[in-house]
C-alpha cells in the first residue's frame, strides 16, 4: 500500500532515469510507507501515542506598517516531561520568508523544509520569488490532501512579496487565513490578550519587537506548555532578521523588577524590660 | 466471525539508553549494551551505536528490530553516496538524511529514538537529537531511551550549555575536557543503571576526534 506522493515530487528527478534494483528503492522519490492493517486510525492512534507528541506552544505573527513581527517560545513536552527548552519554533524558509511550528514538530519541520525546497525550485523556473499567498496555499494543498491521516500542524506563514507584507495561518484540518494577527498553540489565549491590547499599526520596529516578546512572556508565565527563550524575527523589504533571543526565565525579572521591601517596622532595642 | 488478532502489536521497547556529548574539538557517545523486553534480559552485549559515516555515529534505543533496519537502510544510502560523491557524508547532511528517512515513514514510524554525533566540517563537535519521526535538533548534549528521563536533568545540572536561540548567541559546546566529558558519561550511566531496570551490563563509548574514532568499555551493574 502507498500514498500518492506527487505533492513531494520535483520538476526534475534528481539521479536521472538509471532506476532500478536496489537503487530504485532507496533513491527513488519519496513515498511514505503505511503499516499493513485494517484499522489504519486505531494504528495511528496507537503509534502516534508511542512516538511523538510535541504539543504545547505560544507563536504569534502580526503585520504592522514596517512589515511583519513573527515571535515564540520554544519549548517541547511529551506530557508533563520538558523534552526540549531550545526548539527552534521559527522556521526560515528563505531568507524572506518564515514559518512558525505549533502542533507535531515532526510535521512542521518536515512540511517547512519541503515548502522550502518547491519555494526555491519556483524561483529558479520563474526568475522571482514566490508570493507569500502561493507559498502558503502550497502548504495548505498538501496538508489538505492528507487530511485526516493525523498530520497535526498549525503554521503561520509570514513574509515580504512584491505585494508587500505578508501574513497566512494554515493548519492541518485545511485551514488557510490571510490576516493582520495570529497566534496559535496552547499558549495563544494568553499571547492574544496582550496582543490585542498593545496592538497598534503604526507601531515602530522596536515597539512591535517589544510587544511581541511581552505577549510571549506572558504567555509562558501562565501556560505551564510554553516556556524557554522567546524568540523574535522581523521581516522586512529586505528579507528577516532575528531581533532577540531571551531566556524567559530571566525576562520575569527584567519585567518583574525585584525592589528591595519597604521596612514597616523598624527593629528597635527593647528599653527596659 | 470473531476479530483476530486484535491486540497484537508491531513493536516491542527493547530499552536502552543513549547519551552523546559535543565538545569543541571531540564528540563522545555512549550507550549501554543490555536489550530486554519486559522483564526478560534478552543479551547483554547488544552494541546500539553504529558508525554511519567517518564522522556520523548513531546511537539508537527503542526497537532494536526498526533500529536494525534503519541502520542497514543508512547504510545503503551513505554507500550511494560515496559513489556519487567521491566523499563520506558530513555529520550534518547525514542528520538532516536520518530525518527525512525517518519521516518517510510517518505513518508507521520507525521505533527509534536516536542521538547522532560526530565532527562538522570545522571539526568541532555536534550533536543531533531526534524524536521517532524525524524532528530533529542540534544541541550541545543530549540523551535518548529509557533511562533519559534520569539522565537529561543530571546533564543540565554539569552542563547547561546555553541555549541556540538566544541572542546575542553563545557557544553551545561544553566546555568540559574530552577526559573530563568520558568520565561525566561513565558516571552518569553508573547512575541511571541503579534506577532503570533497562540499563545496564555495560557502557560502550565511542570518543570521535580529529584524531579518528576510538572505543572504550566499563562495566555496569548486572542485576
Amino acid at each position: 500500500m502507498k500514498l500518492d506522493t506527487s505533492g513531494l515530487e520535483s520538476t526534475a528527478p534528481l539521479f536521472g532515469s538509471l532506476s532500478s534494483g536496489i537503487h530504485d528503492e532507496i533513491s527513488a522519490a519519496p513515498s511514505f510507507a503505511l503499516p499493513n492493517t485494517i484499522n489504519f486510525d486505531g494504528f495511528q492512534k496507537e503509534a502516534i501515542q508511542m512516538v511523538k507528541p510535541a504539543k504545547g506552544t505560544t507563536t504569534l505573527a502580526f503585520i504592522f506598517k514596517e512589515g511583519v513581527m513573527v515571535a515564540a517560545d520554544s519549548r517541547a513536552s511529551m506530557g508533563g516531561y520538558i523534552s526540549s527548552q531550545s526548539v527552534k519554533k521559527i522556521i526560515e524558509i528563505n531568507p524572506y520568508m518564515l514559518g512558525t511550528m505549533a502542533g507535531g514538530a515532526a510535521d512542521c519541520q518536515f512540511w517547512h523544509r519541503n515548502l522550502g525546497i518547491k519555494c526555491r525550485l519556483h524561483e529558479l523556473a520563474n526568475k522571482r520569488r514566490i508570493s507569500v499567498t502561493g507559498a502558503s496555499k502550497l502548504l495548505a494543498n498538501i496538508l489538505y490532501s492528507y487530511r485526516g491521516m493525523g498530520l497535526s500542524v498549525g503554521t503561520m506563514i509570514a513574509g515580504w512579496d512584491e505585494t508587500g507584507p505578508g501574513l497566512y495561518y494554515v493548519d492541518s484540518e485545511g485551514g488557510r487565513l490571510k490576516g493582520t494577527r495570529f497566534s496559535v498553540g496552547s499558549g495563544s489565549p494568553y499571547a492574544y490578550g496582550v496582543l490585542d491590547n498593545g496592538y497598534r499599526y503604526d507601531m515602530s520596529i522596536e515597539e512591535a519587537a517589544e510587544l511581541a516578546r511581552r505577549s510571549i512572556y506572558h504567555a509562558t508565565f501562565r501556560d505551564g506548555a510554553s516556556g524557554g527563550v522567546a524568540s523574535v524575527y522581523y521581516v522586512g523589504p529586505d528579507g528577516w532578521k532575528k531581533l532577540s533571543g531571551d531566556d524567559v526565565g530571566e525576562l520575569h525579572y527584567h519585567y518583574y523588577p525585584v525592589m528591595p521591601s519597604t521596612v514597616e517596622q523598624e527593629m528597635v532595642e527593647v528599653t527596659g524590660a | 466471525m470473531t476479530k483476530q488478532q486484535a491486540n497484537w502489536s508491531p513493536y516491542d521497547n527493547n530499552g536502552g539508553s543513549c547519551v552523546a556529548i559535543a565538545g569543541a574539538d571531540y564528540c563522545v557517545i555512549a550507550a549501554d549494551t543490555r536489550m530486554s523486553s519486559g522483564y526478560n534480559i534478552l543479551t547483554r552485549e547488544y552494541s546500539k551505536i553504529c558508525k554511519l559515516a567517518d564522522k556520523a555515529v548513531m546511537a539508537s534505543s527503542g526497537f532494536q528490530a526498526d533500529v536494525n533496519a534503519l541502520q542497514k537502510h543508512l547504510a545503503a544510502r551513505h554507500l550511494t553516496y560515496q559513489h556519487q560523491h567521491n566523499k563520506q557524508m558530513s555529520c550534518p547532511a547525514m542528520a538532516q538524511l536520518l530525518s527525512n528517512t525517518l519521516y518517510y515513514k510517518r505513518f508507521f514510524p520507525y521505533y527509534a529514538f536516536n542521538v547522532l554525533g560526530g565532527l562538522d566540517s570545522e571539526g568541532k563537535g555536534c550533536v543531533f537529537t531526534y524524536d521517532a519521526v524525524g524532528s530533529y535538533e542540534r544541541v550541545g548534549y543530549s540523551s535518548q531511551g529509557s533511562g533519559s528521563t534520569l539522565i537529561i536533568p543530571f546533564l543540565d545540572n554539569q552542563l547547561k550549555s546555553p541555549s541556540p536561540l538566544l541572542l546575542p548567541a553563545q557557544d553551545a559546546v561544553t566546555p568540559l575536557s574530552e577526559s573530563e566529558a568520558v568520565d561525566l558519561v561513565k558516571t552518569v550511566f553508573a547512575s541511571a543503571t541503579e534506577r532503570d531496570i533497562y540499563t545496564g551490563d555495560k557502557l560502550e563509548i565511542v570518543v570521535l576526534n580529529a584524531g579518528g574514532i576510538h572505543r572504550e568499555y566499563m562495566e555496569l551493574r548486572k542485576d
